[in-house]
C-alpha cells in the first residue's frame, strides 16, 4: 500500500534562515496512525501543518494520496482533510450541530443532510445528538468540546485526519476517556491520522508508528512495539525523562 | 413652557427633528458603508492600519464649526447645505466604526480563524459566516458611539443652513430666548439617548459568549 501521506525531504525555513524543519522524510500508510512526538519547538506542529498547506514548505514536498499538495486546489485539499486542535476553535456563535456541519455547509449541502450527518457523528464521538445538538460551545465541558471538534473534522468524511495535541488541555481522566473513544473510532473508520503530542503514553496507546522529532529533524520513526526498546540515544533520553516519575516511585517502594 | 409655545413651535420642532434624524441617519449609512469594508480590508493588510486609522483620527480632531466652514466653498458639495452636513458627519463617524471593525475582527480568538481556514472555508465564507458575526457587537458599538456623537454635532450643521434641531438653538441664542434653545437641545438630547438605547440593545443581541 502506498503511503497516504508522504513527506519527501520537507524543509521549512523562516525568512531569517532558521530551520523549523530540516529535511524530514516520512511515510504514513493509509488507514494507520502516526504520532509525531517531541518537545515544544521540535517542529512537530509545523510538519503537521504542511499537509493541509497551513504552512508551505520551503524545500521538499508533501504528498497526499500520491499527489503533491502544492498543486492541489487549496480549498478542496483542506476540505478533504480533517483538522483538530487543542483549543478546538469551535465557532462560539454556532450551535454544536452547525459547528459539526460547517464543512458541509461550506460545500452547499442541504440542511437535512447536514443535520443527519451531525447526528450520526455526535453519536460516534459519544454525545447524545438530541441534547447536545442545540447547545452552544460555552455550554460544554472541555472534553465535550473536543468531541465536537473531532465530529466536525470527520463531517466531510475525510480520508486523513490531522490532530494537534487534541487532548493536551484535558485532565488525565478525561484524556484517557478521549483516547479510548478515539482508538475505538479509528478502529472502525480507518482514517489516516497524524497526531501531534508530547505525551509518550498517548503516543504508545494511539500510534501505529511513532516519529520522534527534535529541533526540526526527524530522529527516528519506529513502530509502536519497537519504540521503548530502541537503543537510539535521543529516543532513550525521551523515554527516560517521561518515566522518571515511575522509576522514582518504584525506587521509593523498594526502599 | 406654556401651551402657547408648543402651539406656535410644535410643528416646527417635529419637522426639524425629522430633518435631524434624516441628516444623521444618512451620514451613518454612508459612514458604515465606507468604514466597515475598509476595516475588513485593514485586517487583511495590517501595515495600512496605522496610517488609515491615523487619517480617520485627524478628521475627528477638526472642530466641527471649522469643518462646515471648510466645506462651504467646495463645488457641488457647497451648493446644498444638507450635502455639507452629511459629508462632515460621515467624516466624523468614520473613526469609531473603522476602529471597532478592525479591532473586532482582529480580536477574534486565533484558533477560531485557524480552524476556519484549515477546514477549507473560502475567504468570503470566513468573512460572512465567522468574522463579521463574531465582530458584530463591536461594529455596532462603534456605530453607537458614532451616532451619539453625530446627533450632537448635527446641531452645528444649522450654522451653514442645513437645518435640523440646531436651527432652534441658533435662533434661540441670537434672540436670547432660552425656550427656543431648549426646544432644540432637549429633543436632540432625547434623540441621542434613544439612539444609544436602541443600538445598545442591538449590540447586546449580537454579543457572543466566548468559550
Amino acid at each position: 500500500m502506498s503511503g497516504a501521506i508522504e513527506f519527501r525531504a520537507v524543509t521549512v525555513a523562516t525568512r531569517q534562515g532558521q530551520r523549523l524543519l530540516d529535511d524530514v522524510s516520512l511515510s504514513v500508510e493509509a488507514g494507520t496512525t502516526t504520532v509525531l512526538l517531541g518537545r515544544s519547538g521540535s517542529g512537530k506542529t509545523t510538519l503537521l501543518r504542511t499537509v493541509n498547506r497551513m504552512v508551505a514548505p520551503t524545500g521538499g514536498e508533501v504528498l497526499v494520496n500520491g499527489s503533491s499538495v502544492r498543486d492541489a486546489d487549496l480549498i478542496a485539499l483542506r476540505r478533504s482533510i480533517g483538522y483538530v486542535i487543542q483549543e478546538t476553535g469551535l465557532f462560539p456563535h454556532f450551535t454544536v450541530e452547525r459547528n459539526v456541519g460547517i464543512v458541509l455547509e461550506a460545500e452547499g449541502r442541504s440542511r437535512e443532510e447536514r443535520a443527519r450527518r451531525s447526528d450520526d457523528l455526535l453519536r460516534a464521538v459519544g454525545l447524545d445528538a438530541t441534547s447536545f445538538g442545540r447547545r452552544y460551545p460555552h455550554q460544554l465541558s472541555g472534553g465535550q468540546r473536543q468531541r465536537v471538534g473531532l465530529a466536525r473534522a470527520l463531517a466531510a468524511d475525510p480520508s486523513a485526519l490531522l490532530m494537534d495535541e487534541p487532548f493536551g488541555a484535558l485532565d488525565p481522566l478525561t484524556r484517557g476517556e478521549m483516547q479510548d473513544m478515539l482508538r475505538e473510532l479509528l478502529g472502525r473508520m480507518k482514517k489516516t491520522v497524524l497526531l501531534v503530542t508530547h505525551d509518550l503514553n498517548e503516543a504508545l496507546y494511539l500510534g501505529d508508528q511513532i516519529a520522534l522529532l527534535n529541533e526540526g529533524k526527524l530522529i527516528a520513526c519506529l513502530p509502536r512495539d519497537k519504540f521503548l526498546s530502541s537503543d537510539l540515544t535521543e529516543v532513550r533520553a525521551y523515554v527516560a525523562s517521561v518515566q522518571r516519575g515511575e522509576r522514582s516511585a518504584e525506587e521509593a517502594a523498594r526502599r | 413652557m406654556s401651551g402657547g409655545f408648543f402651539t406656535q413651535y410644535g410643528a416646527e420642532i417635529a419637522t426639524l427633528t425629522v430633518e435631524h434624524i434624516w441628516l444623521t441617519a444618512s451620514a451613518m449609512l454612508f459612514a458604515a458603508a465606507i468604514a466597515v469594508p475598509t476595516g475588513v480590508w485593514l485586517t487583511r493588510t495590517p501595515r495600512w492600519a496605522n496610517p488609515i486609522l491615523g487619517v480617520a483620527n485627524v478628521l475627528q480632531t477638526i472642530p466641527s464649526l471649522a469643518m462646515f466652514g471648510f466645506l462651504l466653498p467646495l463645488p457641488w458639495l457647497g451648493e446644498r447645505a444638507a450635502r455639507i452636513a452629511i459629508f462632515a458627519l460621515t467624516a466624523y463617524a468614520l473613526l469609531p466604526i473603522l476602529r471597532n471593525t478592525y479591532a473586532g475582527i482582529r480580536g477574534i480568538d486565533a484558533s477560531v480563524i485557524e480552524v476556519a481556514q484549515a477546514l477549507g472555508l473560502t475567504d468570503t465564507q470566513r468573512l460572512f459566516k465567522v468574522e463579521l458575526p463574531l465582530a458584530a457587537s463591536f461594529i455596532l458599538a462603534g456605530l453607537r458611539t458614532a451616532t451619539v456623537t453625530c446627533i450632537g454635532i448635527a446641531t452645528i450643521a444649522a450654522a451653514v443652513g442645513a437645518g435640523g434641531l440646531g436651527e432652534l438653538i441658533f435662533r434661540g441664542v441670537a434672540s436670547v430666548d432660552n425656550r427656543l434653545v431648549l426646544a432644540g437641545a432637549v429633543p436632540a438630547a432625547l434623540l441621542a439617548l434613544a439612539a444609544d438605547a436602541i443600538l445598545g440593545l442591538l449590540e447586546r443581541r449580537f454579543k457572543v459568549r466566548a468559550q
